[in-house]
C-alpha cells in the first residue's frame, strides 16, 4: 500500500498558495541569475493537504501509543513544552543581537546550566552539544585535553564495556583514540578483574573509561565505586553516558559516585521530542577537574551596582572551543527547562521512582515467559530474550513484528549484543497500568502463538501500511534522494 | 548448525582450515546464523601481517558489525574479492564459497591451539544456554 510521492501527484500548473500583492517596488534579478526551469512539486491545496495528513496517519509515535523502546526514553512530551518554545520573546530572537537585548533568553540558558548540575552534581554544564553522541565526543575531547594540558601526551586508550551503547566506541575512534572493550560479567556487571588488568596493563596509556550506568541491561553496576577508584587511580578519567538518567533523576547524582564528564539526552530524560531523529540536545556536565575545558560558550551571571543579575557568554579559560554554531539546540533546551520547572525537585525524584517501578512491573509479568538473562531488579529498562525452546524457528525480530499487528511499537532488539535475540523494553513513568498490563499480554500472547502458530510471528506485521523491508537492500543500495526519471 | 569437521575454530566464532601450506579462514555458520543477512564484508589488504586474535576485518550484518579475529598470527596471502558484490555468500556458504582470506601462518604450531570441531559444538551449546 505505497502512496504515490508529491512529486507523482503534480501536475503543471496547480497551486496551493495565493501570494499578496507585492507592497514594495519589483525589481528585477539581474541576468543570467534567473532559471526558466524549477521543478518544484505543483500541487493544489486539498492535494496538498490530504498528501501530508495520510503520511501523518502513517506516522507512529508517542502521541499514538506505547513506544517501549529500549535505551531511548520515550516517554509523553508535554505540550506545554511547545507553548514556551513558540513564546515570541523566544522565537524572534537573533542569535547576533546583543546581550543587552537577550537578557531573558541567556536567564534561561544560565538556569538550565544550573539545574543540570544540580541534578547531576557537577561544577559546571555546557549546553552546545546537540544530541547525545555529540556529547559523547565533546566529553572524550575534554578528557583527552585534559590529559595534554597535564603534560601525558602518549595517553590514547579508552576503556569500554561491552554492554555500551555503540556511539562510546564510535565517538573513540571518532577523536583519534583507541576501544579497548572490557567484558561483562555473570551478573551483567562490568567484569572487575578484567577491568582491573586492563586498566595495569594501559596504565601509562589510559584517557579514562566510558560508561552508562545504569547500563544498558537496565541494571545499577554494584560496583560502581570500585570501577571509577581504578580509573582514577591508573590516571584515567570516567564518563558518563548519560542516556539512562531517567533512573537516578534526584536520587542519585553521577557526580558524586566520581565521573568526571556526563552528557544528559535532553530528548530522553527532559522530554524533548525525538521527532524525525532530531534535533536533541546532549549538554554535558563536568566535575572540578575538567570545568575549565568545557565548550565554549557558557553562560555567567553578575550582579551589577544595583544588585540586579547580568547574563553574558563566556569562554573557560583551557575550552575545547565551539562544538556548535551559536547555543546548542535553543528551543529544546526551553522545552527541557519548561520540563524541569513543571516538575520540580520533588517531581523529578518521582519520574525516576516511577520510571524504575514501570520496568519492574512489565518485567515481572512477563520474565516467566520471556527469559531475563541477567535476573535482578532493574532499573529504567530490562533486556529480555525473544526466542523459546519450543520455538525454534521464532526470532526476535518475529515477535517485535507482530507487536505491531497489537498496536504498540516494538522494543528495541539484538541491543545489547551481549544477549542472544535481545528485546530491551523501557516503559518510562508516562505509561499507565492499563497500558502496561494491555503490553504484557500482548507480549504473552505473542509467545503462545510462537508455539501453536508460528507463521503469524514470520509473515508479520500485518496490519501496516508495507511488510517486512527488504533491510539487505536498504543497506546495501542506499537512495537517499528521489530524482525525476 | 553446520560444522567443518576439518576445521579448527576460535571462541569468537571464526574458522580456520589448511589449505596446503595456508591457512583459509572464515565465519562459523553459527556466526553468519546469529549475525542474520550480511550485507558488507571489509577485508584486508594482501601482504598485511596480523597477530593472533587481532581484528583482520570486520562483518557487518543488518542488525550489527562485528570484528572478525586472526585465529593465528600470519601474512595474508588472498582475500575473497567475491564478497565485495556479493557478501551474501557468507550466509550461503560459511565454509566454502563465503571464505574471508587465506593467510601464510607464522607458526603453524598455534593452529593445535584452537578449538576443535567437538569442542566448539560444545562451546556453542554452553553460550546459547
Amino acid at each position: 500500500m505505497t502512496r504515490p510521492l508529491i512529486f507523482e501527484i503534480s501536475r503543471p500548473g496547480r497551486c496551493a498558495v495565493a501570494l499578496p500583492d507585492l507592497d514594495v517596488p519589483r525589481s528585477e534579478l539581474p541576468e543570467g541569475l534567473v532559471r526558466d526551469d524549477l521543478p518544484l512539486p505543483e500541487v493544489s491545496e486539498a492535494d496538498l493537504i490530504r498528501h501530508y495528513t495520510r503520511l501523518s496517519q502513517l506516522n507512529y509515535g508517542v502521541d499514538i501509543g506505547f513506544y517501549p523502546l529500549g535505551s531511548c526514553t520515550m516517554k509523553y512530551n508535554p505540550k506545554i513544552n511547545e507553548e514556551m518554545a513558540r513564546l515570541p520573546g523566544f522565537v524572534n530572537l537573533h542569535p547576533y543581537q546583543d546581550e543587552e537585548t537577550t537578557q531573558g533568553a541567556l536567564f534561561l540558558l544560565y538556569h538550565m546550566q544550573e539545574f543540570l548540575k544540580e541534578i547531576g552534581g557537577f561544577a559546571g554544564v555546557s549546553l552546545q552539544p546537540a544530541a547525545g553522541a555529540h556529547g559523547e565526543l565533546t566529553g572524550v575531547l575534554m578528557m583527552r585535553a585534559y590529559h595534554l594540558d597535564q603534560g601525558d601526551t602518549q595517553r590514547d586508550v579508552i576503556l569500554v564495556p561491552d554492554s555500551a551503547h555503540g556511539t562510546n566506541p564510535a565517538s573513540t575512534s571518532m577523536s583519534g583514540m583507541r576501544v579497548v572493550e572490557i567484558p561483562s560479567d555473570d551478573r551483567g556487571n562490568v567484569d572487575l578483574e578484567l577491568l582491573r588488568a586492563a586498566c595495569e596493563e594501559h596504565s601509562d596509556h589510559l584517557v579514562g573509561m566510558m560508561l552508562t550506568n545504569p547500563n544498558t541491561l537496565g541494571l545499577f553496576d554494584e560496583h560502581i565505586e570500585e570501577i571509577i577508584a581504578l580509573v582514577h587511580q591508573h590516571g584515567g578519567l570516567m564518563y558518563g553516558d548519560g542516556a539512562n538518567m531517567n533512573a537516578l533523576l534526584g536520587i542519585a547524582r553521577p557526580g558524586e559516585m566520581g565521573f568526571d564528564v556526563l552528557h544528559y539526552n535532553l530528548h530522553k530524560t527532559f522530554s524533548t521530542p525525538h521527532g524525525g531523529g532530531g534535533p536533541g540536545a546532549g549538554p554535558v556536565g563536568a566535575s572540578e577537574r575538567l570545568v575549565d575545558f568545557l565548550p565554549s560558550p557558557i553562560v555567567v551571571a553578575e550582579e551589577d551596582e544595583n544588585g540586579d543579575e547580568f547574563y553574558y557568554l563566556y569562554e573557560p579559560p583551557k575550552s575545547i572551543g565551539r562544538v556548535k554554531s551559536f547555543y546548542g539546540h535553543f528551543g529544546v533546551i526551553v522545552r527541557a527547562y519548561t520540563y524541569i520547572r513543571m516538575l520540580g525537585a520533588k517531581g523529578l525524584r518521582r519520574v525516576a521512582e516511577h520510571a524504575v517501578l514501570n520496568a519492574n512491573y512489565l518485567m515481572s509479568k512477563i520474565k516467566d515467559t520471556y527469559k531475563v538473562p541477567y535476573d535482578r531488579v532493574c532499573m529504567h529498562e530490562f533486556v529480555c530474550e525473544g526466542r523459546f525452546h519450543d520455538a525454534p524457528g521464532v526470532r526476535a525480530l518475529d515477535i517485535a513484528k507482530r507487536l505491531i499487528d497489537y498496536g504498540f511499537h516494538p522494543p528495541t532488539n539484538y541491543f545489547p549484543l551481549i544477549v542472544h535475540e535481545a528485546l530491551m523494553i523501557e516503559p518510562t513513568e508516562t505509561e499507565s497500568k492499563e497500558t502496561l498490563d494491555r503490553f504484557a499480554e500482548a507480549l504473552l500472547a505473542i509467545a503462545e502463538e510462537a508455539r501453536t502458530n508460528p507463521d503469524l510471528l514470520h509473515e508479520a506485521p500485518h496490519t501496516a501500511p508495507v511488510r517486512r523491508l527488504d533491510e539487505v537492500r536498504a543497506a546495501k543500495q542506499l537512495i537517499l534522494r528521489w530524482e525525476r526519471e | 548448525m553446520k560444522i567443518d569437521p576439518e576445521a579448527r575454530y576460535l571462541k569468537s566464532h571464526e574458522w580456520a582450515r589448511w589449505d596446503g601450506e595456508e591457512i583459509v579462514c572464515g565465519i562459523s555458520d553459527h556466526a553468519q546464523e546469529s549475525l542474520s543477512d550480511i550485507v558488507y564484508v571489509e577485508l584486508p589488504e594482501e601482504g598485511d601481517v596480523f597477530d593472533a586474535g587481532e581484528a583482520f576485518g570486520v562483518v557487518e550484518s543488518v542488525k550489527a558489525a562485528s570484528d572478525v579475529y586472526m585465529p593465528m598470527g600470519g601474512e595474508i596471502t588472498a582475500v575473497n574479492e567475491e564478497l565485495e558484490d556479493t557478501p551474501e555468500l557468507v550466509n550461503q556458504d560459511p565454509y566454502g564459497a563465503g571464505w574471508l582470506i587465506r593467510f601464510a601462518p607464522s607458526d603453524p604450531s598455534e593452529f593445535d591451539q584452537l578449538l576443535d570441531a567437538a569442542a566448539y559444538e560444545a562451546f556453542v551449546a554452553e553460550e546459547e544456554g
